[in-house]
């Protein structure tokens, strides 16, 4: 109401812009090498997973799959997930519910300590199973006594699992949470809630989507891990083999059709993990990731 | 007769409505402590047990010091690969528009997706001498499965979304209007993007750099595929943990393990002097 100049819009808007980005020709030179970059080190390798398996026709293979140890290898596969996912989204609940709502001296020195797995090399997480648990490790006479075997067996590849996946589910919720605050559970507890009644009818609405993003990350990791679980699986054909240890193995055997076959299982494990993540970002970006405000 | 007065006291945790603390913090330490502190422990004391110079014996040791050159030299070259590209790819996906764009954005993340072994297998068998990329590579002269070469590609692979992730939020928040004034000021483009936009970025791209270079270290599964592991030569770090191993040499892949991780928590240091250094010359992370 006070400007009495009329704010035209720039007569050539792409014009006024110009200053503030990259020439036209620039724009898609760089745009074209990016693409082509990505196209080549990222997507050529997971075409090639699929090109590969169907290379022998469908009924090839479909064979890689009615194989019995392809079979137990799925089925370690899903059952080492079932444990290892659930006991890490506890874990994780937990130590947000921990670390977020409440003010506590040595949170920073916590948060660091869950973190750690992320920079511990696969390998070297499956050694120190073995350095617990091994024949010759810390617990081992112990555990031969007993006859209790977790080395080279599906304990040790359900632990190993645990402890590369450790983070993904604390790390997504710890940001998350403390943003959100504790005033609405405040609210809740004054108005006569339990505590877990709060948690599950104010605080659960509040992480859903995230809870779901970073259930699905490491859901893929547990999956799809290799180096810890190889490490501590002895590779026992039909016992101890999951899902990537029986494409090394298939591959190490010249098997390459059954290899990429069962290979391309994982793969569009990926596919499908990466498409429901993406999908999640783009709706409920806010409710996913801490820095956007809410409400 | 008044109160004495309240001490302020340091307390271990401030006072609060909200229930369940005991239980969560409880929880979250026990777990902690057994699945991630008790088995590092447990490398520790076996690496304390070798000591300093028995550890020295086996990082001397030429196959092992080799392993170690290979792991570090060769993820050192990815990493600063997948820096450069991952900016590239960063400053491409924020400032301009381009159909597919959310695809592309979405493919970034594939090696985080793609279990290791999976992508290990398929990187192989395209750079293969008979295979689809080292087919071409071989007519040029370049051998690139079952050399440091292969184990290059790998890690640039692995590495790349670290770089990509960690510079794309910073530049999202670059504010244009002090590009404007550049540009105003009478500079160029290309020196406004030196001079003006690059520098507040640096620290980032230094973070995605160390990130993509401690995984490119600890790497496993999508390399030993393509490396072809000929001792001296394709050999790496954590792939010698797995044969010590298995000759049963628990010393041995003791003291490969620590080197690795000795290295691992420096670039951590690295990484959050870095980040503390930004926040004081720039204000954020």
């Amino acid at each position: 109401m006070s400007s009495a100049v009329a704010i035209r819009p720039p007569a050539r808007p792409d014009r006024a812009e110009s200053v503030v980005t990259e020439g036209r020709a620039v724009r898609w030179g760089l745009t074209g090498i990016a693409i082509l970059f990505l196209a080549l080190f990222l997507v050529l390798p997971l075409v090639t997973v699929f090109i590969q398996a169907f290379a022998k026709g469908w009924s090839a293979y479909f064979a890689a799959f009615q194989e019995a140890d392809a079979r137990s290898a799925i089925r370690l596969t899903l059952l080492v997930a079932a444990i290892a996912v659930p006991f890490n989204l506890v874990f994780g609940v937990s130590a947000a519910w921990a670390i977020a709502k409440f003010e506590f001296r040595g949170k920073n020195l916590l948060v660091t300590l869950i973190d750690l797995p992320f920079s511990v090399s696969p390998v070297v997480s499956g050694l120190i199973y073995v350095l617990v648990f091994g024949s010759q490790g810390l617990i081992g006479p112990w555990l031969i006594e007993n006859d209790i075997q977790v080395i080279f067996a599906v304990p040790g590849i359900v632990l190993a699992t645990i402890f590369v996946t450790f983070p993904f589910i604390a790390r997504q919720l710890i940001p998350l949470m403390q943003e959100q605050g504790t005033a609405e559970e405040e609210a809740a507890l004054t108005l006569g809630a339990s505590g877990w009644h709060a948690f599950r009818t104010v605080t659960l609405p509040n992480i859903r989507w995230g809870l779901l993003y970073s259930v699905l990350l490491c859901n893929a990791r547990a999956m799809g891990e290799f180096g810890a679980v190889s490490v501590v699986s002895g590779h026992i054909r039909g016992l101890t083999n999951t899902l990537p240890l029986h494409v090394e193995i298939l591959y190490n055997e010249y098997n390459f059709v059954a290899s990429f076959a069962v290979a391309s299982l994982l793969a569009g494990l990926a596919l499908v993990t990466l498409v429901i993540k993406s999908l999640l970002e783009w709706r409920y970006s806010a409710d996913i990731a801490a820095g956007a405000r809410r409400h | 007769m008044a109160e004495p007065p309240l001490r302020p006291r340091r307390r271990f945790r401030q006072p609060s409505v909200i229930p369940g603390f005991g239980l969560t913090f409880g929880y979250t330490l026990t777990c902690l402590g057994v699945i991630v502190l008790l088995p590092l422990a447990a490398l520790v004391a076996r690496a304390s047990g070798l000591g300093l110079s028995g550890i020295w014996d086996v990082a001397t040791d030429p196959r092992v010091a080799s392993a170690l050159r290979v792991s570090f030299g060769v993820s050192l070259l990815a990493a600063l690969t997948a820096s450069v590209f991952g900016f590239l790819v960063a400053w491409v996906l924020t400032r301009y528009r381009f159909p597919g764009q959310k695809i592309v954005d979405a493919v970034v993340d594939l090696p985080f997706a793609l279990p290791t072994a999976v992508a290990g297998i398929a990187l192989a068998s395209l750079y293969a001498p008979n295979g689809l990329v080292g087919e071409q590579l071989a007519k040029i002269g370049i051998e690139a499965a079952y050399t440091p070469v292969g184990i290059y590609i790998a890690m640039v692979f692995i590495g790349l979304p670290f770089a990509v992730r960690t510079v794309q939020p910073l530049i999202v928040e670059i504010d244009k209007e002090i590009e404007e004034a550049s540009a105003t000021l009478g500079a160029g483009r290309w020196h406004t993007l030196v001079r003006v936009v690059l520098p507040p970025l640096i620290p980032a791209v230094l973070t995605g750099f160390a990130l993509a270079f401690a995984r490119g270290v600890g790497e496993y599964g999508s390399i030993i595929f393509i490396a072809g592991n000929l001792p001296y030569v394709s050999e790496i770090a954590p792939l010698l943990i797995v044969i010590k191993l298995s000759e049963f040499d628990y010393g041995g892949a003791c003291a490969i393990a620590t080197i690795m991780l000795g290295i691992s928590f420096v670039t951590l240091l690295a990484i959050n002097l870095i980040q503390a250094w930004s926040r004081r010359r720039f204000g954020y992370v």
